[in-house]
């Protein structure tokens, strides 16, 4: 994609707008509709566009592949060690009423957005890395080929 | 139209068009969550790993000699006993259906007391199911190094080392 000149201006103006959105669906997600499955998706989406009309090599600059594949570990790790975390204070596995024993409403608060953002960066990282994998073996195309 | 069509790149963006379609289905019967999920996965990232799938293997189905008829007839069938299916159940949105009854009024109720959160949704997926959601998330990672470990180039890595 050399001579897209108006897709490449829109898509850097666009990537910021989704990311925004995504971060948005993901800290906003107990009070509206959205998640970390969705955010994820959306910002996973941003950094796809932005692979697909800047070439691979631009995107994992950004995102390298040791990063998407060990981060979507990560996000997983995060949960589960919120579910450890409330057996280790003496609650149920993934009670989090133990982030804030006081104020069990205000535990209960905190761990879904601790949990919600494991299951985001699980999810954009997952998309990620499968986007990565589909792209590196794909043999460099010519426009008119499609 | 699908049916008929060889060239795949049609075929994909049809059924990316199709999602975004059913993603405002979804909008319509207040599922604004799946419908989300819908737009972003289905008409956006599948259909990108789609193309990406096209651009490894062919642009074009191959002829094939085979009737298409027998297939589509078995489709419709089963599209009419699905709808002969859904007489029964109850209507749209009706407040006596067993979804609105028994659990779902319940949760409604003792969220906002619990959490303090507003949306239902999000409480039920991430504390009141949190173990379910824990075992999605470890299908999603689980169904991503899947791909890694199929697509990415073993020998490669070897030589690497």
């Amino acid at each position: 994609m050399k001579h897209h000149l108006i897709l490449k201006v829109i898509t850097k103006f666009m990537v910021g707008v989704i990311i925004l959105f995504g971060l948005y669906v993901q800290f906003h997600g107990d009070y509206s509709p959205g998640g970390g499955f969705q955010a994820g998706v959306i910002i996973a989406a941003a950094f796809i566009l932005y692979g697909i009309v800047m070439g691979l090599e631009t995107v994992q600059k950004v995102v390298p592949i040791w990063i998407a594949q060990k981060g979507a570990a990560i996000g997983v790790l995060l949960y589960a060690l919120t579910g450890v975390f409330s057996v280790v204070f003496g609650y149920e596995f993934l009670n989090y009423a133990a982030i804030s024993p006081e104020h069990p409403k205000h535990g209960q608060h905190y761990g879904i957005i601790i949990v919600e953002l494991g299951v985001g960066i699980t999810v954009s990282f997952v998309m990620i890395a499968i986007y990565y994998s589909f792209a590196d073996r794909t043999p460099r195309l010519d426009d008119n080929e499609w | 139209m699908a049916l008929t069509l060889n060239h795949l790149f049609a075929v994909i963006m049809l059924s990316g068009a199709f999602s975004l379609v059913s993603a405002m289905l979804f909008v319509v019967m207040d599922a604004v969550d799946v419908a989300f999920t819908e737009a972003a996965v289905g008409a956006g990232i599948s259909t990108v790993l789609m193309l990406s799938t096209m651009a490894l293997t062919v642009r074009v189905q191959k002829k094939t000699k085979r009737q298409i008829i027998f297939p589509v007839l078995v489709v419709f069938l089963v599209g009419i006993l699905l709808i002969y299916g859904t007489l029964d159940m109850p209507s749209f949105g009706s407040f006596d259906s067993p979804a609105q009854m028994h659990l779902g009024s319940k949760y409604l109720q003792i969220t906002y007391k619990d959490m303090g959160i507003p949306n239902v949704v999000t409480a039920i997926l991430a504390s009141y199911r949190g173990y379910d959601t824990l075992g999605e998330t470890v299908v999603v990672l689980t169904a991503g190094l899947g791909v890694i470990l199929l697509l990415s180039d073993l020998k490669k890595r070897k030589n690497r080392d």
